[in-house]
């Protein structure tokens, strides 16, 4: 009898604990819910609109696609703080090679990929060969490469880049979103099958978590963090493209403000679906969850200062949230 | 040797005074009930086997531990109120050298020695020519020739020794009032040539010749015997004996420290099929003289020794995870060089590494046990196209069911564990993949008795089923209960081989402590 009592005592338990469980994987979902019924109630007129959300999906795709980049070398236990200048060097090798030297879309986009790839190597080389940290050498190569794109674009907005890239991110729509949310949407299920689903995705996420226990398990460590930094840059001059298709042009400024909306969104979205771990869905989530109450606040009429106070504010209670969550986890023992 | 007189005294002042102390962890008596003097001006040496209760007492006296019951501890005539905090002890005239020596190895010789003292007199304004004027004065008292802007990383060990030496008596304060002043040193010698530790011994004689209490830890009797004046011998926590160092013998210090109440266990010696899955020519390393071995399938040798023997290297230049200077190992037929093994080699000739250090090497505890457990199979049993969770359990599944782990949810992280639980884990996670060649280092650290009786288990299983095990480890009760034999290191190479019989925690005790060839010459 007495027995019994206490399995059914444990069966609750565990069925509170579980339902706890689900409630943080969806928790930022839920919140992203909240804000959407928040602002349905405050500007009913305005806000639950398909033209103010499908703008919004469509606009904030770049974000996206930089975010699930910058995921895979955090995963990998490294800071690349280098995306955002990656993205704009990207868009303005391609406007400059694409309308100043009239170079045709393929080739110009291939070589801004080439110098994303280029940018990885030296990341990579840097922090593995001389045993920097990540985020000094991000730090430095980042602000370099922001030199290069002022440097061969004379500081100038370079406009007047060829209308099939802006059918194919901007113009052409579907179900009225552009195109370019449903690349973020295709990168984002690639990541999770790549990060999710292969043996390369698990040995990253122990490169990460135990890079001893890696080493000594036959995972060549330095490979596998090489190849996450140059994931990460091409991923990068690839959102580069989708950001000059958006406006037709490439200016040298304005995208470096992308990386802490980034570093918010994968910090973010690591407290969901996975708690604990970065993870490319949950980044969707966490970027559209943010950009949904800046858009919000913005419509209701509040300053552009309104973004910096979101992601700043945003990146810091996120970190502040998975630490909660790792203290959870060590309640359960 | 040296006679235990002090100067100008002939009667023994005691100046530490410890009183039935005892300390016990979660219901194991570490301590029970010591007593231990030591007088002014004597060097006192504390000697015993792991885990005996030396290092539990020196952490008392160091405020590390809180002790249990009635004890007292007395110095220089003064009551100390207990249990001693952590940083209180230097105020009670009490200092500590640790085996790590405590020294930044960044900063200059006078940054050591001072720059904590300078800051806590004058917070805004460091008088740095001033600090090294008394730097090279203290330096010179001692007579060593040690520049005062040295890097520390850049001195050669003994005078690093040296020098965190100088240190703690230094922050003992005023020699003069060498009252009450108790000066411990911890095991400083195990990594010292010959000639350096004649250097540290007199330099400590110097000190006790100013009227301070030293306590010597070490495991080395012969090093005991030229240093100190008598000797307290602690086995399970208990006083096993205190000797006076003069007139007892070597035999009468092994005999205190192994004791005799050794419980016999009678192993079943396994005949060996003959052929030899590994050999092992000539391998070196620093600290590490040429080792060979030639090792049967289904053998299981042990590798032992003092701290600072070399034994424990052994197991991580096998697997490259250390790098080798020289040497070749041969297995499964093939010829490895060792000085270029690296750990994905030694994997493919399917040699597994159990480390010591669990937390750090052996698991990701966040992790949950099927994640941690799927890790040495991706691509194997594991596609690696199509990882899904329900492959990983799958996995997990029979290997929580023989290994016994609990609880078996193999979807919990690893640090909702036991240490024993874990390190199950750590072993299915490698037996799973049938080494030839199993090589563990400390396999039953922190594990409870009943998980360490499983542990021996499954290494005999995975012996019998034809691996050749090398367990470096100094738990020798450990030894005796898995290894055929027992390879035994002392200054880096092997001075002696048990084997059959001989293969017994009283031996295996009694041979670490005799095989060093006595250093000092009478």
């Amino acid at each position: 009898m007495a027995d019994l009592t206490i399995q059914g005592q444990s069966m609750n338990q565990s069925d509170r604990r579980e339902i706890l469980v689900e409630l943080e994987r969806f928790g930022l979902l839920l919140v992203w819910m909240a804000i959407i019924a928040l602002f349905a109630f405050l500007l009913p007129d305005i806000f639950l609109t398909w033209p103010n959300f499908s703008s919004m999906f469509g606009s904030q795709a770049v974000l996206v696609i930089l975010t699930l980049g910058l995921i895979i070398p955090l995963t990998a236990g490294d800071m690349d703080v280098s995306v955002a200048q990656v993205l704009v060097l990207s868009s303005m090798m391609f406007a400059v090679l694409n309308v100043d030297h009239a170079w045709g879309v393929f080739p110009s986009l291939l070589a801004a990929v080439a110098g994303g790839v280029a940018v990885g190597l030296v990341n990579a080389f840097f922090i593995l060969y001389f045993r920097i940290h990540s985020l000094i050498v991000t730090l430095g190569t980042g602000t370099f490469l922001h030199g290069i794109t002022l440097w061969i674009s004379d500081s100038r907005t370079i406009s007047g880049i060829d209308q099939r890239v802006v059918d194919a991110v901007l113009t052409v729509r579907l179900f009225g979103i552009s195109l370019s949310f449903y690349y973020a949407v295709a990168m984002c299920l690639l990541l999770t099958y790549l990060l999710g689903f292969t043996s390369v995705g698990r040995k990253i996420l122990f490169v990460g978590k135990g890079r001893d226990v890696a080493r000594l398990s036959g995972i060549a460590v330095d490979r596998v963090r090489l190849g996450c930094l140059v994931a990460s840059a091409i991923i990068a001059s690839l959102a580069g493209i989708v950001f000059a298709g958006t406006s037709g042009a490439a200016d040298p400024n304005s995208g470096t403000s992308l990386l802490l909306p980034a570093f918010a969104a994968a910090y973010l979205g690591a407290t969901t679906i996975s708690p604990g771990r970065f993870n490319p869905i949950g980044t969707f989530i966490a970027v559209y969850a943010l950009v949904t109450g800046i858009s919000g606040l913005s419509l209701m009429g509040i300053d552009t200062y309104v973004q910096d106070l979101f992601y700043g504010g945003a990146l810091v209670v996120a970190v502040a949230l998975s630490q909660l969550v790792r203290g959870r986890q060590e309640s359960l023992t | 040797m040296p006679p235990a007189v002090e100067k100008g005294e002939d009667i023994p002042r005691p100046n530490l005074v410890i009183k039935g102390m005892s300390k016990s962890f979660g219901g194991v008596q570490a301590l029970s009930n010591i007593d231990l003097t030591v007088n002014h001006g004597e060097i006192h040496g504390l000697l015993g086997q792991n885990g005996s209760g030396k290092s539990t007492l020196i952490k008392i006296l160091s405020g590390f531990h809180e002790p249990n019951g009635e004890g007292s501890i007395e110095l220089g005539g003064r009551q100390l109120k207990l249990p001693i905090l952590p940083n209180e002890s230097a105020a009670h005239g009490i200092s500590i050298v640790h085996q790590s020596l405590g020294l930044v190895q960044s900063l200059t010789v006078t940054e050591n020695l001072f720059v904590d003292r300078l800051v806590r007199k004058s917070n805004w304004s460091i008088r740095w020519s001033k600090a090294r004027q008394d730097a090279r004065n203290l330096l010179r008292k001692y007579q060593l020739d040690i520049h005062p802007d040295a890097r520390v990383s850049d001195i050669p060990p003994v005078e690093r020794a040296l020098l965190s030496i100088v240190r703690a008596f230094h922050e003992l304060g005023d020699i003069d009032e060498s009252e009450g002043k108790l000066l411990i040193l911890d095991e400083p010698t195990p990594f010292l040539s010959a000639a350096d530790v004649k250097r540290l011994f007199s330099l400590v004689r110097t000190v006790a010749e100013r009227g301070v209490s030293v306590i010597f830890v070490s495991h080395d009797i012969d090093e005991v015997k030229e240093l100190t004046h008598r000797a307290t011998v602690l086995r399970n926590g208990k006083v096993a004996a205190t000797l006076d160092t003069a007139t007892s013998s070597r035999k009468e210090f092994i005999k205190a420290i192994v004791g005799r109440d050794v419980e016999f266990e009678q192993r079943v010696s396994i005949q060996h099929s003959g052929t030899a899955a590994v050999k092992i020519d000539g391998m070196t390393s620093q600290g590490l003289a040429p080792f060979d071995l030639t090792a049967k399938r289904g053998e299981v040798i042990g590798l032992t020794g003092l701290l600072g023997s070399g034994y424990d290297k052994v197991p991580y230049l096998l697997y490259g995870a250390h790098t080798a200077k020289g040497g070749a190992m041969t297995i499964n037929g093939r010829k490895v060089p060792l000085a270029s093994q690296t750990t994905v080699n030694a994997i493919k000739q399917r040699i597994v590494l159990i480390p010591a250090d669990r937390q750090k090497e052996g698991i990701v505890s966040e992790f949950s046990i099927a994640e941690n457990l799927a890790l040495p199979v991706l691509g194997k049993n594991i596609s690696n196209w199509f990882v899904r969770r329900s492959g990983i359990d799958k996995n997990a599944l029979p290997l929580v069911r023989d290994y016994d782990i609990r609880p078996s949810n193999s979807s919990l992280p690893l640090k909702a564990l036991s240490g024993g639980n874990q390190q199950k884990v750590v072993l299915a996670k490698w037996l799973q993949t049938n080494p030839e060649l199993i090589l563990l280092d400390e396999p039953t650290q922190g594990v409870d008795i009943g998980a360490r009786d499983q542990i021996f288990r499954m290494i005999s299983q995975a012996a019998r089923a034809g691996a050749c095990v090398l367990c470096a480890s100094s738990d020798h009760e450990q030894l005796a209960a898995i290894c055929d034999r027992v390879l035994v290191f002392a200054r880096g190479r092997v001075v002696a081989e048990l084997s059959s019989d001989q293969v017994t925690k009283e031996q295996i005790t009694e041979s670490c402590f005799t095989s060093l060839e006595p250093v000092f010459s009478n």
